[in-house]
């Protein structure tokens, strides 16, 4: 599977607080949750995000609480999926468990920029960016968590 | 090879006679713990899934304590979602208000988990149950789901930075300041994905809350889990507490670590956490000055009895600086009850604090003093995050309730020592 998209760029330590505030998880609507995404550190994320554009970190994404709301508003605002150097453990096991595609990848992370297109292919962990004409490799996932993935999240592994 | 506290209890947990670091495992869990905000994701999950019962009713904990009393019609739903739920399954350890309490604290009150239990939250908070000898780690609602419905869940197994202890803390420093002066000396992902083990002979000096305030915050240096080696002050803890019968792992003497850190605790000094990371200490005679708007004293860090003895103490007699508002939250009914009991709960009003029931409330901005664009609140609880407590522009100072107490009296970032 490719997906292929425009970069949002981000620093170290992006925390579940921001990634979608406490004041709006009196709600589990996803749309909800996708219309307040990253607001309080880029206030124009939602206006100009796109389906299928791509989310790039530095280190220990998604710190913070174990809000599953994070990975379902990005999920949802149509970041098709996340690279960073690290991701915060719980953040990365909600994104696993909820079929958000991530992927660690720090070569990745400090070189694309914001704005930059960049295409994904998760068969081989392939991340090329098109507009500078780099390529990196991602550290593939065990197979464990693949399988998961594979299935679409955790639950319809279970069930599989 | 050897292994530490946390990879006997997976070990165990996983039917196996030893793990390793990176080793992906099962593990049967003792309790599987939710709260009003993650719960409700996790149930709709479970009835998307199809499960018709869970694991075991006495072996789930739902604690209605972030947005309760419930401050609006959609928390109200959520909390409804969760009680309506509970009632259907018969869940044992239900707690709603008049009886909840901050999850983290009421949990080890109540007994309901000891050390050498494998329990997952769906709260980042739940490594507090490292304090008790316990494999205890945050986890997210599908985790809580798939937990309630099969009573398991996957861990990799993870390698450890053992922390010893020596010394005893000083007068007015806590267990909060030596967790904070850890986070500022290793980073907030200082132990991603590792275990951070406590021991030597300085646990002697430790109580269990400040114990408990420590454990807490394993996840605010991207620890997976804390946990303490488990002594008499637990055990004497646990004494009335846990009605059945719990084992005590030790950590192999070859166990293998990444780090090894000596902690001197006398030499701790009152620490303060300032915006917008908890790993950005300054230690006592480094505040500078800096005026504050609010002071919150309580959460699952730092709301347990002992916090609310230290706040009394600095407060009696006192007032509150003019322009402060200074929020008080024991984090149990029981605590509440003993602040009455043994004065405390005066000594706050008389100082002019507004004392709450048990809600998580104000520390993840969800009600009871959240904060306008730019003011700056010192607070005992956990995070300092852009936006954390109220407005993007507004500032958290994380602080043990003695530093918290003592800045609500001047009206500045204050060491106890300034003023006791």
């Amino acid at each position: 599977m490719k997906v292929c998209g425009k970069v949002h760029k981000y620093g170290d330590n992006v925390d579940t607080d921001v990634i979608i505030p406490a004041r709006y998880l009196n709600t589990a609507d996803h749309k909800e949750l996708a219309a307040h995404c990253m607001e309080d550190i880029d206030a124009d994320f939602v206006k100009n995000v796109k389906e299928g554009d791509i989310m790039v970190a530095c280190q220990n994404f998604g710190c913070g609480s174990s809000r599953e709301h994070a990975p379902i508003a990005i999920k949802t605002s149509g970041i098709a999926c996340v690279i960073a150097s690290t991701f915060a453990r719980i953040f990365y096991r909600n994104a696993i468990n909820t079929a958000l595609p991530i992927l660690e990848c720090d070569e990745a992370a400090r070189d694309i920029d914001g704005g930059d297109e960049v295409e994904i292919d998760f068969d081989t962990g392939i991340i090329t960016n098109k507009t500078k004409g780099h390529t990196y490799k991602a550290q593939p996932f065990p197979d464990f968590i693949k399988e998961i993935i594979a299935a679409g999240g955790l639950l319809n592994s279970l069930k599989s | 090879m050897g292994m530490t506290m946390t990879q006997k209890i997976l070990a165990a947990h996983a039917g196996l006679d030893s793990v390793e670091a990176g080793q992906l495992i099962k593990c049967k869990l003792d309790m599987v713990l939710g709260n009003d905000v993650t719960t409700p994701v996790a149930i709709n999950e479970f009835e998307k899934a199809g499960f018709s019962k869970v694991f075991d009713k006495e072996k789930i904990s739902m604690v209605m304590d972030h947005f309760t009393p419930n401050k609006d019609i959609k928390s109200a739903a959520n909390a409804f979602q969760c009680r309506t739920f509970a009632g259907k399954y018969d869940i044992k350890h239900y707690y709603d208000v008049g009886d909840m309490g901050i999850e983290h604290a009421l949990l080890p009150e109540k007994g309901i988990v000891a050390a050498g239990d494998c329990v997952i939250g769906a709260d980042s908070h739940t490594c507090t149950y490292g304090a008790l000898g316990a494999f205890s780690t945050g986890v997210g609602s599908t985790d809580m789901c798939a937990g309630m419905a099969t009573g398991e869940a996957w861990f990799k197994v993870p390698s450890a930075i053992k922390f010893n202890l020596m010394g005893s803390l000083g007068e007015y420093v806590m267990g909060k300041d030596v967790i904070l002066h850890i986070i500022g000396m290793i980073g907030v992902d200082g132990a991603l994905y590792k275990s951070m083990e406590f021991s030597g002979e300085g646990l002697a000096a430790l109580s269990m809350d400040d114990r408990l305030s420590m454990a807490n915050m394993a996840i605010e240096a991207g620890a997976k889990n804390g946990i303490f080696a488990v002594d008499d002050i637990t055990r004497d803890y646990m004494k009335g507490r846990v009605n059945r019968e719990y084992k005590v792992y030790e950590a192999d003497p070859d166990a293998q670590y990444d780090a090894v850190y000596d902690i001197d605790l006398s030499a701790v000094k009152p620490t303060v956490s300032f915006p917008h990371l908890p790993e950005n200490t300054r230690a006592e005679g480094d505040f500078g000055d800096v005026a504050i708007d609010q002071v919150v004293i309580g959460s699952c860090t730092n709301g347990r009895l002992e916090d609310m003895a230290m706040a009394a103490k600095i407060l009696d007699g006192r007032h509150i600086a003019k322009g402060v508002r200074c929020i008080v939250i024991p984090a149990t009914q029981q605590v509440y009850l003993d602040c009455v009991k043994l004065g405390y709960a005066e000594t706050f009003i008389k100082a002019g604090c507004a004392v709450s029931t048990p809600t998580c409330g104000p520390c993840l901005g969800g009600h009871m003093g959240i904060l306008a664009k730019g003011e700056r609140a010192v607070a005992t609880t956990n995070r300092n995050f852009v936006g954390r407590m109220g407005h993007p522009e507004s500032e958290v100072y994380l602080a043990s309730p003695a530093v918290a107490a003592a800045s609500a009296v001047t009206g500045r970032i204050t060491s106890p020592n300034e003023i006791m």
